[in-house]
């Protein structure tokens, strides 16, 4: 029983030293190599931000009055999801122009409401005014309403939602 | 060049003698049995690399301790393949364990000079049931939290101390976030420290005493 190598060739404490070497290896790569995956794998998924959302036929919203559509979007983060609410004020006009405009004041966030009487958007929270246009009349508000784009395919209405 | 820099290493930090001394040890001729200890601690190193890599998406609430699992299960890459190695290799553990332990009984390897080795090998089953214990709750799944309140109310019917130990274990009256939080905490940190301190103790005295010889029939 060879203990070391002879000159004839392999001897059995090398063979086992080998052996045991080449099973931790395999051992090694099959826990090693999966757990690089396992760390990287929420890092590499691409989130969607963007969307396109239909809000309906385009017939069917009233000419000159803004009509609020409000709908939301579910995000989800590893294992918590979060709902997105968004509010969008549709203005279209008689000569057939379109505005999409987000009820989401740009001043601290609060969502405003179109006054009919008043022919303004209110926002309850600091006494923000916009114009029907979502010009500023008032307010601590730094911009304008934001708006969203838009286009129309097959009759109906589908507005652009980028995510922060 | 590389064995220039190993002689250089190995002067200064005796890795050849450890080498020896740990791996070339003397042993009398034994059987398969005497693998047990070996493969118990395969598992236990096995047991904490994928236990520490499930702590990357397991949160320890009862809110998100079930999802953060599901997400384990479903979406992360490979995720089922470490928990699935987790899971079975903490039963294959106990079984191990158990084996291991009947192996030192039937050979009569506990005998002097082995006491102390047998002493802290008992102290390791008591703490690897109690990772096992711990364990099963995390899920936080209907089973989880049966098998806990079941396990919990078996340690309340110790007489006189047993409500006290119950609500030890349970961090109150009842099962809760406490509960989970607490027992997330002995599987991932106490009986952990517990358990490599014990096993050093253990495999030290191995190394130090040998292992024993397959009893002969007239002794």
């Amino acid at each position: 029983m060879a203990e070391s190598d002879s000159a004839a060739g392999l001897g059995r404490r090398t063979f086992v030293t080998g052996v045991v070497g080449v099973l931790g290896a395999i051992i090694g790569a099959v826990v090693g190599l999966p757990a690089i995956g396992y760390w990287l794998a929420p890092s590499l998924k691409k989130v969607e931000t963007e969307a396109w959302v239909p809000l309906g036929p385009v017939d069917k919203i009233p000419v000159g009055e803004p009509t609020l559509y409000t709908f939301s979007r579910t995000r989800q983060v590893g294992w918590e999801r979060s709902a997105i609410s968004y509010g969008v004020y549709v203005v279209r006009h008689p000569d057939g122009r379109m505005e999409a405009l987000s009820n989401v004041c740009t001043h601290l966030s609060c969502r405003v409401t179109w006054k009919p009487e008043q022919d303004l958007y209110l926002c309850p929270c600091h006494d923000g005014r916009f114009a029907s246009d979502g010009s500023i009349i008032s307010g601590p508000q730094p911009r304008a309403m934001d708006r969203f784009d838009f286009k129309i395919e097959d009759g109906k209405l589908l507005v652009h939602i980028v995510e922060a | 060049m590389a064995a220039r820099v190993l002689r250089w290493l190995d002067d200064r930090l005796g890795l050849t003698g450890i080498y020896r001394t740990v791996l070339d040890r003397k042993v009398p001729k034994v059987n398969w049995a005497f693998t047990l200890g070996s493969a118990t601690l395969f598992l236990v190193v096995l047991q904490v690399v994928t236990g520490v890599f499930l702590t990357v998406y397991y949160v320890p609430h009862p809110d998100q301790a079930y999802d953060s699992i599901n997400y384990i299960m479903n979406d992360v890459a490979f995720g089922w393949l470490i928990r699935g190695l987790h899971h079975w290799g903490a039963t294959l553990m106990v079984i191990l364990v158990v084996l291991h332990m009947l192996r030192t009984f039937v050979y009569a390897s506990y005998k002097y000079p082995r006491e102390v080795t047998w002493v802290t090998g008992v102290l390791l089953l008591l703490v690897t049931l109690g990772m096992g214990f711990t364990g099963y709750l995390l899920p936080w799944n209907q089973r989880a939290y049966w098998a806990t309140t079941v396990g919990t109310s078996i340690a309340g019917t110790v007489p006189f101390v047993g409500p006290i130990i119950e609500q030890a274990l349970r961090g109150g009256t009842d099962l809760s976030t406490l509960t989970l939080t607490r027992f997330f905490s002995a599987h991932i940190w106490m009986l952990p420290a517990a358990l490599l301190g014990l096993m050093g103790v253990h495999v030290y005295l191995v190394i130090r005493l040998g292992i024993s010889h397959v009893p002969a029939a007239d002794e």
